[in-house]
């Protein structure tokens, strides 16, 4: 277990000031001058050693991500903007950082900023966290007045604005050039790629978007040096990590661990363990709703980082982990997803935006027990047509929780449809299926 | 799909908008986070301005309005606020209670929350109470998944919800305001798991 002493998010709970008094008596904007008087080259180093991997969901190495911006200025600024459109169900990590720790982040953004040659950050921050944003504003004011943000930003000779931006409900911004899209005042419909954002992002100008975690533990990174974080997790799967323990427990949570924690101890251990006892478990969905579902049998002993997740077929995602007993209706609580992905497709893309609507569709007859066993192939069949097949990765997160779904629990959903079926003609007609 | 909605019949709709001073002040302030020729990037912020102006909803006069401020086509505007779900583009009830019913809040009683409200209210999602104090809606994940089942009213979300929990917030309302506070009703703090912490004990934290 992660000892309190290498956790990065000391107030993730709230329960000390949020404000700026309180985050320097944690220790934040302690120096900063000195972690720039590093040097971009420096700090990009730096982070790429400690091994941190982008906390969005994808787990693209961040200092990797930061070397891709242009070296030097061709007349363009260059743009830091942070993703803070938190809206992956089970997720609720940045929230917390923002509303508990927000210095954190904004003392993240001067420093990534400067080492991308960025003179200004927005923080993308979904429309729903109204008090989220507020404090953001609040504790941005509090920095500019202290003369860690603005001009000379903390006497380093660097100029350096933050800027706060309020989305208006749509999970589709939380995709890196959606969320540039609608930063710019349009709709949030994904850009195809190439160009990338480190070339031509907000406004054409070269743009890296991070994730509000990614951003917010670069400052401790700096102090405590890469290797203090790359210590701690797996190989390749490095440092800290906020897990959202959500669903069938008996104390969800959040909580800052040691990536590579084994799901069992990091359940039991931080909230409560499953309701009704570990033997109660079913499945647990273990990065948030795009990825695939993994059943008890798994979660004994999988644990919980990029690489391990992966190679059993699921992924870390955002770290959200959504725990289902075995009172769940798995097939509902799929199919709820699959409506959440119609309704947030953005309709840019033929596959994704039919797609979706189709296999909820489906999803709901299956759940209702209605429809054949062969209709099973079919969805999988579809679902594999929408992914890989869009312009960002929706497509592929609609299809994952219903492939994760049948891979696992093939047996329960056929079980249902041959009993629904069992008192009508499919009974008669195919006795072998309905026994 | 979220671009499917559509604006509130030419007989609901006021033929004129314009801010008030005040928010005339906010909506300057808000055009400084840009770049000067990138007035268009403060059209979401201010569309949300103008809805709370206009009782929580958005008329086809306050998004021509803003266009015009901001110096974009009026159709790009209307494509913003028809493509996000927090503009409400029908009148609203006074009160507008969104239940999240995505999987975590489902796993934790959500529909038990949606019902009960339902039932209270006597009205359906996406309907509004014949005395205009309420509209009830269904919204996607609201990223609160560890308190759930949460419910937003207003500015605020009230989390940790039970059935007793929602009754009385709805016989606050219904009395005029809500009375506790907003957050998590079994009083937790934040996102800590109840009782016993189990993190962020040592001294000094």
């Amino acid at each position: 277990m992660l000892n309190d002493k290498d956790r990065i998010f000391t107030n993730l709970y709230g329960l000390k000031d949020w404000n700026i008094e309180g985050s320097l008596s944690r220790g934040d904007w302690d120096n900063t001058k000195s972690l720039i008087e590093l040097g971009s080259e420096k700090i990009i180093e730096i982070v790429k050693e400690s091994g941190l991997r982008g906390r969005g969901g994808a787990g693209f190495p961040t200092g990797l991500k930061w070397s891709f911006m242009p070296k030097e200025s061709d007349g363009r600024p260059h743009y830091l903007v942070v993703n803070a459109d938190e809206g992956e169900p089970g997720t609720c990590k940045d929230r917390d950082i923002m509303r508990n720790d927000p210095h954190k982040l904004l003392e993240g953004c001067l420093l990534a900023g400067f080492a991308m040659g960025a003179h200004v950050a927005y923080i993308y921050i979904r429309g729903e966290f109204i008090n989220e944003a507020k404090k953001l504003e609040s504790a941005i004011e509090a920095a500019q007045q202290r003369g860690f943000l603005g001009k000379n930003a903390c006497g380093s000779g660097w100029d350096f604005d933050i800027y706060v931006h309020r989305g208006a409900g749509a999970y589709i911004c939380g995709e890196e050039t959606a969320l540039i899209e609608s930063l710019e005042g349009k709709k949030g419909q994904p850009r195809l790629k190439p160009p990338f954002p480190a070339n031509m992002g907000l406004w054409g100008c070269p743009t890296t978007v991070n994730n509000v975690e990614s951003i917010a533990v670069v400052p401790t990174i700096l102090r405590r040096g890469g290797n203090w974080f790359s210590s701690l997790g797996r190989p390749k799967n490095t440092g800290t990590k906020v897990f959202c323990i959500s669903g069938h427990v008996n104390t969800p949570c959040n909580v800052e661990e040691e990536m590579g924690i084994p799901l069992k101890e990091l359940i039991e251990k931080h909230a409560g363990g499953v309701r009704g006892g570990w033997d109660n478990l079913k499945a647990i969905i273990p990065g948030g709703s795009s990825v695939p579902m993994i059943p008890k049998n798994i979660c004994e002993t999988v644990l919980m980082d990029f690489d391990s997740l992966s190679a059993v077929k699921s992924g870390l995602g955002t770290a959200a982990v959504i725990v289902m007993d075995k009172s769940t209706d798995l097939i509902s609580s799929i199919t709820r997803l699959s409506k959440f992905y119609m309704h947030e497709s953005c309709g840019q893309c033929t596959p994704c935006r039919e797609g979706t609507g189709w296999m909820w569709r489906v999803m709901s007859r299956l759940e209702k027990g209605e429809g054949e066993v062969d209709e099973i192939d079919t969805l999988l069949d579809v679902a594999s047509q929408v992914e890989g097949h869009t312009i960002c990765a929706h497509g592929d997160a609609s299809a994952w929780p219903i492939q994760g779904l049948i891979r696992h629990f093939r047996n329960e959903v056929e079980e249902r449809l041959i009993n629904s079926n069992k008192q009508g003609f499919d009974a008669i007609d195919n006795p072998k299926r309905a026994a | 799909m979220t671009s499917n909605r559509k604006p509130a019949p030419d007989n609901y709709q006021p033929k004129e908008f314009s801010f008030t001073k005040e928010n005339l002040e906010l909506a300057k302030k808000e055009l400084n986070k840009y770049p000067e020729n990138r007035k268009a990037s403060a059209v979401i912020p201010l569309l949300d301005l103008a809805q709370r102006q206009n009782s929580n909803w958005l008329p086809i006069a306050a998004i021509n309005y803003i266009a015009d401020f901001l110096g974009m086509p009026r159709i790009k505007a209307y494509e913003v606020a028809t493509f996000y779900t927090m503009y409400n583009l029908s009148p609203v009830g006074e009160n507008i209670i969104q239940i999240c019913t995505t999987t975590p809040c489902a796993l934790r009683g959500s529909k038990e929350i949606a019902d009960l409200c339902k039932k209270r209210l006597n009205i359906d999602f996406g309907e509004t109470s014949e005395d205009k104090k309420f509209t009830l809606l269904e919204v996607e994940c609201l990223g609160a998944c560890v308190n759930a089942p949460v419910v937003w009213i207003g500015d605020e979300y009230y989390e940790d919800l039970s059935k007793e929990s929602m009754d009385s917030i709805i016989d606050q309302l219904k009395k005029g305001e809500i009375k506790v506070s907003p957050g998590s009703q079994i009083g937790r703090n934040g996102s800590m798991p109840s009782g016993q912490r189990s993190s962020l004990i040592d001294k000094g934290n």
